[in-house]
């Protein structure tokens, strides 16, 4: 697994405080980040990757500053956003997952055999030359997170990526980031999703209030909510 | 988006981009600059021939040309009360022909095709353009269509299910206010994905 | 939604790339308006595709915003039907008598932007509406009309006559655009580069 780690980190936006001095170390194999609308968990999670830059302290991914290295950063970070429409980049499903692919010195073979393999993976074959637009909302997240892996990353970050979706595709997007192979942290407001992972952080107002198994956790995080 | 492309086998489908680019182009300068109501005739004829072995949909090529024949409506009778019905009927003809030419071109050739064509034609210019560039951009906003429709649908849906005639600011402005968030929602993903690694 | 995404600091590094999404979404924008069809207004139809150049111009300034249309005229030019009516092709920028307005709104696009950033952060509604008028009609009008005099063989003169039609659904479009652009120049400030002092690039 992949080492995060957020040493003294702090946002703001303007005078308004994100986080605060906070402190992590992510090693374990699957995280769920949990908290209130509004309290810094969605901009926690983007400073992994670099979409953030904190204005104070530093957050590195194995020894590597995020901050200075984000290219190198992102090749090992994934990161899989709320609303599948607005990731998709291309317009057909195959080009789109091909596009993770564009400026890694790979041959066109290699990139469409690749890119057939994680369609494969993920049920979309039979919709490789199909625009993107008209999947499914619960396929187009597939299609998203077909397009993050077909780059092989070590981690992959979701923020809310069942948030959009009915109950039946939350639960099988649920269902794939339980069993991948990869390092998962998912920031979410289905609890339940997050029930059997390794760790659960729970922020509020720009700091971590709870760490530590799920259970006392999102216990914790229950009483916040009283 | 296969857009106004009518997929075919005919020889016309078949023949290189730049060629049919560059015939198109002098056809259309010929044509134009020829005082002779008799080469108009017959080259309004050899369209006519050009579209049968194209065996392009006759309603899908006429939806092209027909918004020609409303603005001729207009002018032609100014042009002839101006200067003669022989030279507005001259006028209307090489107008015709050109157009009708150039929607034939673009029935006959693939987006990609066409695409490709201006990037050979743009190679020249490559230490000023960058290529590559200008073809994700491309692709990117041919993505983008979809989705910026759904985002006008759903406006104009919400302004009809108030019941509101609404101004033409209360669609503007929601319109353009999503569409900024979609932007930067759409810029995240390209970072997270690469785009400027 | 959450708390996501306007939280995006606009970094060095990311300004790029969003900078290309909002070229290509004002591109889609300027389709998405022609394939809305037109728009009643009491009894006024409007089509609402100019009202997306104008736009793209005063919210997007000179250069995301002639880009943004730039790129819409190459996908019509390529063969998608995109312009209101369902039309596109090479046809309707060469030998059509409206191939010049198609010119005139790359014209318009980046004058509205020009003369919008010079106006930016204050943005006082006269004139932002002489600078909306002066891009979003008389540079468009400028391209336009000599073309299709030249197009249909007509006099100068008719070809405006023609024209005069079209002014009171533009000079609507034009308030339009002068009273978003406020609203979202306040609400979203940044989109467009202040040419002097910080000098980020547009």
């Amino acid at each position: 697994m992949s080492s995060i780690r957020f040493e003294q980190v702090g946002q703001s936006f303007g005078d308004r405080c994100v986080l605060r001095n906070v402190n992590l170390s992510l090693t374990e194999h699957r995280i769920g980040i949990v908290g209130a609308n509004g309290s810094g968990k969605s901009t926690l999670v983007r400073m992994i990757n670099g979409l953030v830059t904190p204005t104070s302290g530093t957050v590195t991914v194995d020894g590597l500053d995020v901050a200075r290295h984000a290219r190198d950063v992102r090749r090992k970070v994934g990161f899989i956003f709320t609303n599948p429409d607005n990731q998709i980049v291309m317009p057909t499903v195959q080009e789109d997952v091909a596009f993770s692919l564009r400026r890694r010195g790979l041959s066109p073979a290699e990139i469409a055999e690749r890119t057939a393999a994680a369609l494969e993976q993920f049920g979309l074959s039979e919709h490789a030359e199909h625009p993107a637009h008209r999947l499914s909302g619960g396929q187009k997240q597939l299609l998203a997170l077909a397009s993050v892996l077909v780059a092989r990353p070590a981690t992959i970050v979701a923020d809310e990526p069942t948030t959009l979706l009915d109950a039946r595709n939350a639960r099988r997007i649920g269902e794939l980031l339980h069993t991948l192979p990869q390092q998962v942290i998912v920031v979410t407001h289905h609890l339940h999703l997050v029930e059997e992972f390794d760790r659960v952080i729970v922020i509020e107002e720009g700091m971590v209030v709870a760490d530590g198994a799920p259970a006392q956790a999102l216990a914790a995080y229950r009483a916040l909510l009283q | 988006m296969i857009g106004l492309y009518s997929p075919g086998t005919s020889l016309i489908h078949r023949a290189p981009t730049l060629l049919k680019l560059f015939l198109l182009s002098l056809c259309v300068v010929l044509i134009g600059s020829s005082p002779n109501p008799w080469i108009v005739s017959g080259a309004a004829a050899g369209v006519v021939l050009l579209f049968l072995a194209a065996r392009v949909p006759v309603r899908a090529a006429a939806a092209q040309i027909a918004p020609i024949l409303l603005i001729l409506l207009v002018t032609v009778p100014i042009q002839g009360l101006l200067s003669g019905w022989t030279v507005a009927a001259l006028m209307a003809g090489r107008l015709l022909v050109a157009v009708a030419l150039a929607t034939l071109f673009t029935m006959t050739t693939t987006v990609t095709a066409v695409l490709e064509a201006f990037q050979k034609l743009l190679r020249p210019f490559r230490r000023f353009i960058d290529t590559d560039r200008v073809g994700l951009l491309v692709a990117l906003t041919i993505r983008c269509i979809p989705l910026v429709s759904d985002i006008v649908r759903e406006v104009f849906e919400a302004r009809t299910a108030r019941g509101t005639r609404g101004s033409l600011l209360s669609i503007a402005v929601p319109v353009v206010v999503r569409s900024l968030y979609a932007a930067d929602a759409l810029g995240e993903a390209l970072v997270a994905r690469g785009l400027d690694d | 939604m959450t708390d996501t995404v306007r939280s995006s600091a606009p970094t060095g590094r990311i300004m790029p790339a969003r900078d290309l999404a909002q070229i290509a979404i004002f591109s889609a924008l300027i389709a998405a308006l022609g394939l809305a069809g037109p728009l009643n207004i009491g009894p006024v139809p409007i089509t609402l595709q100019t009202l997306g150049v104008m736009l793209a111009g005063a919210i997007l300034g000179p250069r995301k915003g002639t880009l943004a249309v730039l790129l819409f005229l190459v996908l019509t030019a390529v063969g998608l039907p995109l312009l209101a009516g369902a039309r596109g092709g090479i046809g309707v920028f060469t030998v059509s008598p409206a191939a010049g307005y198609l010119y005139g709104w790359l014209l318009g696009a980046a004058v509205t932007g020009y003369l919008t950033a010079r106006l930016l952060p204050k943005y006082p509604f006269w004139p932002a509406l002489g600078a909306t008028i002066l891009g979003g009609i008389v540079a468009v009008y400028l391209v336009g009309i000599p073309v299709m005099a030249l197009n249909l063989g007509l006099p100068l003169v008719t070809t405006i006559g023609l024209n005069l039609a079209f002014i009171p659904g533009d000079l609507i479009k034009v308030i339009v655009t002068v009273l978003v652009a406020r609203q979202v120049h306040k609400a979203y400030p940044g989109l467009i580069a202040l040419p002097k002092g910080r000098r980020e690039v547009d």
